[in-house]
């Protein structure tokens, strides 16, 4: 029995921010697709999901075969319906655009399918015939259960060692609750491994309570699906002071419980990719009056997603642009940062250092990546902490693949579930003493 | 300003939209609220010897999405007293004496016949439409399409009504017949002034998939019913226009079947109807319909100088002619327009599947422009990807000057005319 999530969450106070479709609503909207050959939306899919197939099927009603089509490219579909960036890959090549018609609405399509296909507790797979080998998969997370659940496909035996104690990786514990909470991606994580066959042991970390060795004996082939590593954190005074949080350790905080928020009038983000966007609307949802993010670039050269920079906006949050701070500082806590401007160059411009008021700060710069815990491995190549992999996952060294944000550096869920499976075709073709082995 | 007030067969309405004999126009409560909103004439619902319904009576074909491009009916003719009926058409004409009120009829005896007309007639009708096309029901009973699909009988019963009849008599016709000329040329015998058609087509028109029974579902049964609606149109504009182009028929025309809006009524008019009949598209939406109606006609008349309705009737009449006769060295070729096409590609999947296989794709497929190419050595110019396209104007069939002079396959057969070479008939 896989562990649950606890019932109070800080996230449950979110409301889904792209609500679930009625019936009709589908119908509608999935009559509104033109049933494109050869779609670009597929091609925009990392999963290369058949698009405009499963939506006919939600259109002619028949719901459970569109929920079939979607899983059967991608077993993430349900979460992917949700978390993905629509905007940026399928829904922003619907040829619609080319037309100054509004695109269709492809991730409420599939999260109208897959959630109607979860609640009727449809199953679609069967693990293959026993193979008799086994795959050992680092990480539970998005990669490493689309691997394990290809491989279950496959006929192979898996076992998923995770640190933490529940399963799910980033979908769990760092996916925006406006978009999915943490109890509907454990919900996922048990349906997908309902194919059965799975073996899955909790708190145990790779380096400290296993290492590759151990698993090269009691495994076949082994997948690393380790995520990322921590926030990175500011080289600055008082970068340790409390209220100053690493920005995806602040958001697990809430997503698996409760977030220190008392007291807090203002919460300032530091950074201007999608973590610290996802975190300067959560702080605003949450209930903290003022969430300012404070970014070293440009609006119009900022890392995170448009559109969700825009939504963020409309919630109410704001941002100080060419800034950086310089200090953390506080009696006891955090009380303020010091900032100073920045030139085009993002360079600081002397003289020119303010404060602002703020009672927490979350640092989201980034995250360390984890690849340096396989560097001593014969084969393994290892790029800014990136460990890296061919088309297939494959390492350079024999029978060890990697995917998801461990090898690609950090990027969708999407992208996780298709490495991951691709990945567990790869090693099919290894383990059966094809390509790789 | 155009005028589009109409005489059809000697009824006289405002203009030509009428409403036709159904539930539309079932009383007098609501013909006079139909004539409020704009309507030129009613075909009142069908009098005779007054009948039980059953439940539940209608039955719809949908489409992408769309309610009811298809609709079917088991419902019979009117089922309320007689007296009432006629009452409410005096009260009707009494108050809108400029608007036409036909009475459509169906009884059985010669007696019979004469009665209800001269009922009719004392209560005011404008005209008669005598009831020779319900296809479902009153057949059984030897009425409605069991006259009309019987030449001799039609001709006997109009023959009938026009001797009683000191008004027009419009002969509505069924469409349930392999034919329908013989139909129009036996009423035109029989004495009609005019004939009104289509009348519903015998359908079933679905199936209860869980209950396997059809629809509409009377408890555990069905029956066939009467098909109307938008998809209808095709098949009421070709027998119309059998009639209209025939030189022996003669008679004036008020086509029925699938009308929805003022383009429908602009194509029964150019193949020769002087007025239209509406009933689907009421039922659906309402007798609100009618201003667009209205104004749209009005609107194109301005736009191709017709002051006149009679201008127009007929006016496509030599345009529809038989296949033998159409130019076989016409070609056109499908060109796509690269600004507006926006690469769904819909069009190469039609024409790979469903036609001639010559829209390809782009020479470089990886670009984002997906607009598809077509091979005009091999396009037949058969239109399918100008239909599949969803921008207008996106995809144009043009025409192609092959040098050819025109030559029909009569002339080819009948005189040795050259034809140019087939294109795709490898």
């Amino acid at each position: 029995m896989l562990k649950k999530v606890p019932v109070a969450r800080g996230e449950s106070v979110f409301e889904d921010f792209k609500g679930a479709y009625t019936q009709s609503q589908a119908e509608v909207e999935a009559n509104r697709c033109l049933y494109c050959s050869d779609a670009p939306c597929i091609a925009k899919c990392p999963t290369a999901i058949n698009i405009p197939e499963f939506i006919r099927k939600i259109a002619t009603g028949n719901v459970k075969g569109s929920a079939r089509t979607i899983f059967e490219s991608n077993i993430l579909g349900m979460s992917c319906a949700r978390v993905c960036p629509v905007e940026v890959l399928c829904v922003g090549d619907c040829v619609y655009n080319a037309m100054g018609v509004p695109p269709i609405q492809i991730g409420k399509l599939q999260r109208y399918a897959t959630d109607l296909a979860f609640e009727q507790k449809q199953r679609f797979f069967e693990a293959g015939k026993d193979t008799g080998k086994s795959v050992g998969l680092v990480g539970g997370g998005p990669a490493s259960l689309a691997a394990a659940h290809e491989l279950r496909r496959l006929g192979h035996a898996c076992t998923i060692y995770e640190k933490r104690s529940v399963l799910g990786g980033l979908n769990t514990t760092g996916v925006a609750p406006y978009k999915m909470q943490a109890d509907r991606s454990v919900e996922e994580v048990e349906w997908v491994l309902g194919i059965g066959g799975v073996e899955v042991k909790t708190g145990v970390e790779l380096g400290k309570d296993l290492s590759v060795a151990d698993l090269e004996k009691r495994h076949d082939a082994i997948f690393i699906g380790l995520g990322l590593g921590p926030d990175t954190s500011m080289d600055v005074p008082g970068a340790d002071l409390p209220g100053v949080y690493g920005a995806v350790d602040f958001i697990e905080q809430f997503k698996l419980g409760e977030a220190p928020l008392k007291g807090v009038q203002t919460a300032v983000v530091v950074g201007g990719g999608n973590t610290a966007i996802d975190a300067v609307r959560e702080a605003k949802g949450l209930g903290i009056p003022q969430a300012i993010m404070v970014y070293r670039g440009t609006e119009e050269k900022m890392s995170g997603y448009r559109h969700e920079w825009a939504a963020a906006k409309v919630e109410g949050c704001s941002a100080v642009w060419h800034a950086l701070p310089v200090a953390f500082e506080g009696a006891g806590k955090v009380q303020r940062v010091r900032c100073v401007r920045l030139d085009e160059q993002k360079k600081p411009i002397a003289g020119t250092e303010f404060s602002i008021e703020a009672q927490l700060v979350l640092v989201a710069i980034g995250q360390s990546k984890l690849g340096e815990l396989l560097a001593d491995l014969s084969g393994v190549k290892i790029e800014r902490g990136r460990i890296i992999v061919d088309a297939d996952g494959a390492t350079g060294h024999k029978g060890l693949f990697a995917g998801g944000d461990c090898a690609n550096g950090g990027k969708e869920v999407v992208n996780a579930a298709a490495e991951g499976k691709a990945a567990a075709r790869a090693m099919h073709a290894y383990l059966m003493g094809g390509k790789n082995a | 300003m155009p005028d589009i007030s109409i005489n059809c067969a000697g009824i006289r309405s405002p203009n030509p939209f009428w409403l036709a004999s159904a539930p539309p126009a079932n009383s007098g409560a609501q013909v006079q609220r139909a004539f409020d909103h704009g309507w030129g004439g009613a075909v009142w619902k069908t009098l005779g010897q007054p009948i039980q319904n059953v439940s539940s009576r209608f039955g719809a074909v949908n489409y992408g999405g769309k309610n009811a491009i298809g609709f079917n009916n088991i419902e019979l003719i009117t089922d309320r007293p007689l007296e009432t009926n006629f009452k409410e058409i005096y009260d009707t004409k009494k108050k809108y004496p400029k608007h036409a009120v036909v009475v459509s009829l169906m009884v059985e005896t010669k007696e019979e016949w004469r009665d209800i007309i001269k009922r009719s007639i004392d209560a005011g009708a404008d005209g008669l439409e005598l009831n020779f096309g319900c296809p479902h029901g009153m057949c059984e009973r030897g009425m409605g399409s069991a006259v009309g699909q019987e030449p001799t009988v039609n001709e006997r019963i109009t023959s009938w009504a026009k001797e009683y009849s000191s008004v027009p008599v419009l002969v509505k016709l069924t469409p349930n017949v392999g034919d329908i000329l013989p139909h129009g040329l036996a009423a035109r015998r029989g004495g009609a002034d005019g004939v009104s058609l289509i009348n519903t087509i015998k359908s079933i028109i679905g199936v209860d998939i869980d209950r396997f029974v059809p629809n509409p579902r009377v408890a555990d049964q069905s029956t066939n019913g009467g098909y109307c609606g938008a998809a209808v149109r095709p098949i009421a504009l070709h027998m119309v226009a059998q009639l209209a182009r025939c030189k022996e028929f003669g008679l004036p025309i008020s086509g029925i079947g699938g009308v929805t809006n003022w383009r429908d009524a602009v194509e029964f008019i150019l193949l020769g109807s002087t007025s239209v009949q509406v009933c689907t598209e009421v039922m659906l939406k309402g007798y609100r319909i009618v201003e667009d109606m209205i104004e749209g006609l009005d609107e194109y008349m301005r736009s191709h100088n017709f002051e006149t309705i009679d201008q127009m009737v007929g006016k496509a009449i030599p345009g529809y002619t038989e296949w033998g006769d159409l130019d076989l060295n016409y070609e056109t070729i499908a060109k796509i327009d690269d600004k507006s096409c926006i690469g769904c590609q819909l069009c190469l999947v039609a024409c790979h599947d469903g036609a001639h296989q010559c829209i390809h794709q782009p020479k470089d497929p990886s670009s984002a422009l997906r607009v598809p190419v077509v091979d005009e050595s091999e396009c037949v110019g058969c239109n399918l990807c100008q239909i599949v396209c969803p921008v207008p104007g996106c995809i144009t069939m043009e025409p192609v000057d092959n040098g050819f002079t025109p030559a029909t396959w009569n002339d080819h057969t009948t005189k040795g005319a050259a034809l140019r070479p087939k294109k795709g008939a490898h």
